[in-house]
């Protein structure tokens, strides 16, 4: 550019820059800003250096920090980890009535116990315990094997029908299939259990043949109420 | 009569090569003592600002057993934030956004009234650069010296001088630094375990940032700050109006300049010559080397300091003094038209601002005043909703957290209003009343509960009631509630 253009109202240089009749004015930025940019592009080609940056076909530009962000997460994790093992090994050592006294080892238990029912119970029990078809509700004050902090520890140490000697064990005979009750007899029966809970039943079935039934075979194990029995038969 | 033309100033263009400038190159400005007014103005102002910086966070404040006793701490590990009587929790952050909204309309209110007072007087940037200034003048002379000196070889005198100088600007940075991150914590400890070498990496990082910064911005950039980085004077052009005052070179008294000798012939013979004696004393004080007689423009800071020059100089000759002052372009023109000057300090625009800042005023102080330091949330059980227990009574779950913003420990109770004859158990908690459960809670912390409420068999053909939780302070009296719902499964 050998014949500059210069704005007549300011007697400034432009840019030579037009549009639609209107001209930049040439406002040169001072040395340090253009520096400054210069070397936030060499703090940039730093970056490319030492950290991982551009892609190769299968992997990727390590950098000379062998950064990773995963290799980090992995570090704090282990770091949790210990700190949580210190105070698990407490809560390890304590008794079931320690834990239940102290309001510190309780809190700790109440929250590592959330993750661990999360993980472990939660995929049957759902996730606040609130039980399934099948799986019974553990917010209630039905325990099926005992509601006692012992009896519940002893329950989820060994399980319910799991195959372990100490397991809790509850078989109900098969009275269709080995005929010991008639088909007749098992719908009267049935009606009268459901009778019991104020279920609806079918109508006008015998309730006292219904009664008698159950007392000659089920109440040996649920009981003359149908109350049930922690170590034989779940209340009805 | 025209507006002064723009002929110099910082931003003139440089001598222009073959394909022109890329960058402007950069004028040192060498800005000569000044003594007057607004230069005692803004000494005192400087002394009362950085002396408030650097010595808040020596001041204690007494809060009890246990807690914290400095009056300013912003205690980011454990998550409080205390000013004098008050203490914030993270979720009380909003008060920082009031405050910061309360900053914004403060400054269009200034700048509505007197231009740029915060550029001029309180900016940090304008503080500092001026405490840099004060030093460079007191080590290497003021600006006749310092003009001579720079064109001269160097000597060993001059080399000694200029390294105490840095050594001076370095110690202030240094200190900048230093009071900066006595702010997040205890200043005592931390003054002790700086010394020692005992304190976090984190701090010694930052007293590092902040010297840097410090003897860069204000020893080496200075005015480029506010010319080329600050988004303020771009914004303060925008948001200006025709009344709001200014520093203003009054040209209608001014022009045409002459100097003294010949203004006192021209003058017998009856010629039109105007006051400015054209001594470029304006230009010499100027901490951003601009030509206030150019006009408003982005360079000026309106410090006044030229105002205080011209003063002088008017003073020393004889003439009516505030030939620079604050004014605008409407008291110039009606000057000129021989009309008497009109300053308009209250008009829509001030008002407006005005009644925001009051508004906003009114409801952090509503907010701070009827602030609890007990609070309670429910959270309901989300799976199961409900239970019903083997005596037909039905059981609703929730997650209580009770808020303790004391610095003692307090005991409260927990009343529940909600469906009739419920009866509540918190759970690990061995009450003194069973009815009503009795809890401790840690002083200036959140304590979590998981309360079971249960009702008798439900009567009712409802299927969710509401119900409050209260909790009381027993010692205090104070209560804070919180209300959820009862579900009926």
């Amino acid at each position: 550019m050998t014949d500059r253009d210069f704005d007549r109202i300011s007697g400034r240089s432009t840019t030579g820059h037009e549009w639609d009749g209107i001209k930049e004015l040439n406002t040169p930025l001072p040395r340090w800003w253009i520096s400054t940019f210069y070397a936030t592009i060499f703090w940039a080609i730093g970056y490319w250096v030492v950290y991982p940056a551009w892609p190769l076909l299968s992997s990727y530009t390590n950098g000379a920090f062998h950064y990773s962000t995963r290799a980090s997460v992995v570090n704090d994790l282990a770091g949790l980890e210990t700190l949580r093992g210190e105070k698990m090994a407490v809560l390890g050592k304590a008794s079931l009535t320690e834990i239940e006294t102290d309001p510190a080892l309780l809190a700790l238990a109440r929250a590592r116990g959330k993750t661990v029912f999360a993980d472990n119970c939660a995929p049957c029990h759902g996730s606040g315990g609130a039980g399934a078809k099948g799986y019974p509700n553990l917010n209630d004050d039905d325990w099926l094997w005992g509601g006692s902090l012992d009896q519940i520890q002893k329950t989820i140490q060994f399980g319910a029908r799991s195959g372990h000697a100490q397991a809790h064990e509850g078989q109900m005979l098969a009275f269709g299939r080995d005929g010991i009750l008639r088909k007749d007899e098992i719908a009267t029966v049935a009606n009268y259990v459901r009778s019991l809970s104020g279920l609806s039943t079918v109508a006008n079935f015998d309730a006292a043949a219904g009664a008698r039934i159950f007392a000659d075979n089920c109440a040996a194990c649920h009981g003359e109420n149908a109350k049930g029995n922690q170590e034989l038969a779940r209340r009805i | 009569m025209k507006l002064a033309p723009n002929k110099t100033g910082p931003r003139d263009d440089p001598p222009i090569g073959e394909d022109g400038p890329l960058y402007t190159a950069h004028k040192k400005v060498h800005p000569q003592s000044v003594c007057g007014t607004f230069r005692t103005i803004k000494w005192r102002l400087m002394v009362v600002c950085l002396g408030i910086y650097y010595l808040l966070p020596f001041v204690r404040w007494r809060r009890g057993l246990g807690a914290p006793d400095q009056a300013v701490l912003l205690d980011f590990p454990n998550r409080r934030f205390y000013f004098f009587f008050i203490e914030l929790w993270p979720q009380e952050l909003y008060y920082f956004t009031g405050l910061l909204v309360l900053a914004a309309l403060a400054l269009f209110l200034m700048n509505a009234l007197g231009g740029r007072i915060w550029c001029g007087y309180l900016c940090p940037q304008t503080a500092w650069t001026d405490l840099f200034y004060g030093v460079e003048r007191w080590v290497e002379g003021d600006r006749r010296d310092r003009l001579r000196a720079a064109a001269r070889p160097m000597t060993l005198e001059r080399a000694a001088k200029r390294v105490l100088k840095h050594a001076v600007w370095l110690m202030i940075a240094w200190w900048t630094g230093g009071a900066w991150v006595l702010y997040f914590a205890d200043a005592h400890t931390l003054v002790r375990d700086l010394a020692t070498f005992q304190a976090p990496a984190i701090a010694y990082i930052w007293i590092g940032i902040l010297t840097v910064t410090t003897y860069l911005l204000a020893g080496y950039m200075r005015e480029q700050v506010c010319v080329y980085m600050c988004p303020w004077p771009r914004i303060q052009a925008a948001l200006t109006d025709e009344w709001a005052l200014n520093v203003t070179y009054k040209y209608d008294r001014g022009e045409q300049r002459c100097s003294l000798k010949k203004s006192f012939d021209l003058r017998a013979r009856g010629e039109k010559i105007g006051d400015c004696i054209d001594c470029n004393q304006c230009v010499a004080v100027c901490p951003t080397g601009v030509d206030i007689r150019n006009g408003a423009q982005l360079g000026c800071i309106q410090c006044g300091l030229c105002i205080d020059a011209c003063d002088a100089v008017m003073k020393k000759i004889g003439r009516k003094s505030r030939l620079i002052g604050y004014d605008n372009d409407i008291n110039i023109r009606r000057r000129v038209e021989g009309k008497s000057e009109v300053f308009k300090p209250v008009r829509p625009r001030t008002i407006v601002y005005a009644s925001l800042i009051s508004v906003v005023c009114a409801t952090m102080l509503y907010g701070l005043l009827s602030r609890t330091l007990l609070d309670v949330n429910v959270l309901h059980d989300r799976s199961p909703m409900a239970v019903r227990l083997s005596d037909g009574s039905i059981r609703n779950g929730y997650t209580v957290r009770v808020l303790n913003k004391l610095a003692f420990d307090r005991v409260i109770a927990i009343d529940i209003d909600g469906p009739p004859q419920t009866s509540v158990h918190v759970v690990g908690v061995d009450s003194v009343t069973v009815e009503r459960p009795t809890i401790v809670l840690a002083r200036d912390t959140t304590t979590e509960l998981r309360l079971l409420v249960t009702a008798p068999a439900d009567d009712t053909s409802e299927r969710s009631m509401p119900v409050r939780f209260r909790v009381t302070d027993i010692g205090l009296g104070e209560v804070a509630s919180a209300t959820d719902h009862f579900v009926f499964p």
